[in-house]
């Protein structure tokens, strides 16, 4: 058999491809059952990060289950979206991507910690290198931060990338995201300056746009919220 | 199951004498840029040397039927294919781990190591030595980012596979970790002091100085 016809060489190339394809389609279809289960649980251990708990990957399905008692979309008047409700990781307000056009509205997890009631939001926004994203616990008063998650995809390692740390996330406790009744959201500012007119935490030394990127995914993606934070705001005071 | 000298020196090669990173200086990119945390660098060398392994067989199996015009497309595609299923099984088993490693196990399918060995060796040696040989330079390739990665996560976070090993004293004695241990010209730094040991112990391997 002659190895350089082009036939040969075109039915080699098509037989290859074809058989590779196949390979790599059944191991997606093995494998993707776990895949899906490991992200679910992952969004779970940051949903509870932000509730400052750090939990295993082993008890973190049982610990969400037991802490957040509702989720739901809201839409943009911050009223909830009918028929939307559900925890599981099936249920609208779980599989619901921030910045999803089609989405039917924003997600709010609803947890329940020691008696009093939390509201989850997630964030979402661009660092230095590539996406950043997080997720803020508030109080049932709408405005004073419970506690932070934050991840990213590929900040600098020992800069930017400090984010995630606990250190950095444990700053916002206690925030206030209004400021006289208005919507302030929580700056970002660098180490030893302060912000007169927002609640502000220190961001992260030599990590300027990561921490700038902090700061506008606070006020953007947390400012979709504005409407849904003001009627509980309204509604405690 | 005993080896012949020849066998041997296919294996135990690339360790040392031929080593891929230290010797030929070939996937540095993915040395500087894994290696800052040891568990992520473990992993990848284990990741590498299956890749090399089995894409050394599958070519060497296939090697007296690949048309010659397309065998660099075929071994491509058998690193890619390879890669994808190792990208795959840590997304199912090690999530973790694969969050950390990210881009760069993707990236392995461009790591100049398997296209080196594929081009130069499983071409023209059958599937036993060829997978010997992949076995060989992916260790070569992981010893050195194991060392690497020790080190860095040793003197950059004071840890060990994520345990705490700097004990708290030192800290309280105003003992500090090195924060550009972290970053990858450190990495570069390392591979280069390990050059320089090694070289220091192989006269062979010295270049000639006028």
């Amino acid at each position: 058999m002659n190895r350089e016809n082009s036939g040969y060489t075109i039915i080699y190339a098509s037989v290859m491809v074809i058989v590779v394809a196949l390979g790599l389609a059944f191991t997606h279809q093995v494998l993707s059952g776990r895949q899906v289960a490991n992200e679910n649980t992952d969004k779970m251990q940051q949903i509870l990060r932000s509730l400052n708990l750090d939990v295993s990957v082993a008890e973190a399905p049982a610990k969400y289950a037991g802490l957040i008692k509702n989720a739901y979309l809201i839409n943009d008047e911050g009223v909830k979206v009918e028929g939307s409700e559900g925890i599981t990781p099936d249920d609208p307000a779980f599989s619901t991507e921030l910045g999803d056009e089609q989405a039917k509205g924003l997600p709010v997890y609803e947890a329940d910690v020691d008696g009093s009631a939390k509201y989850i939001i997630p964030m979402s926004g661009a660092g230095l290198w590539g996406p950043i994203w997080g997720y803020l616990a508030i109080e049932a008063d709408g405005s004073v931060v419970y506690g932070a998650e934050f991840g990213h995809a590929g900040e600098t390692p020992g800069l930017g990338a400090e984010i995630v740390t606990a250190s950095f996330s444990n700053r916002f406790r206690g925030k206030n995201l209004f400021k006289e009744n208005e919507f302030t959201s929580v700056a970002v500012v660098k180490p030893g300056q302060t912000n007169s007119r927002r609640d502000y935490v220190d961001g992260i030394s030599g990590g300027t746009i990561t921490s700038k990127g902090v700061d506008n995914m606070l006020l953007n993606s947390v400012g979709r919220y504005k409407n849904f934070l003001m009627n509980l705001h309204a509604s405690a005071q | 199951m005993a080896l012949s000298s020849k066998t041997k020196a296919v294996l135990w090669g690339p360790l040392n004498k031929n080593n891929p990173v230290i010797v030929q200086v070939l996937g540095i990119c993915s040395a500087l840029a894994v290696t800052s945390k040891l568990e992520p660098a473990i992993v990848m060398a284990i990741a590498v040397a299956l890749v090399t392994a089995f894409a050394n067989v599958i070519i060497s199996l296939l090697r007296k039927s690949i048309p010659n015009r397309i065998r660099i497309i075929v071994q491509l595609v058998v690193v890619a294919a390879l890669v994808t299923i190792v990208s795959e099984v840590l997304k199912a088993f090690a999530y973790d781990v694969n969050k950390q490693l990210s881009v760069f196990v993707g990236l392995i399918v461009t790591n100049c190591i398997l296209m080196g060995r594929l081009e130069a060796f499983a071409l023209g040696n059958g599937p036993w030595p060829s997978f010997l040989d992949g076995i060989g330079n992916g260790l070569g390739y992981g010893w050195v980012l194991v060392v690497v990665g020790f080190f860095r996560e040793l003197l950059g976070s004071g840890t060990l596979l994520g345990y705490k090993v700097v004990p708290q004293a030192l800290y309280d004695a105003g003992y500090e970790n090195n924060g550009l241990m972290m970053l990858a010209p450190m990495a570069i730094l390392l591979v280069a002091c390990i050059i320089w040991v090694h070289r220091a112990n192989n006269k062979e391997l010295q270049e000639e100085t006028n």
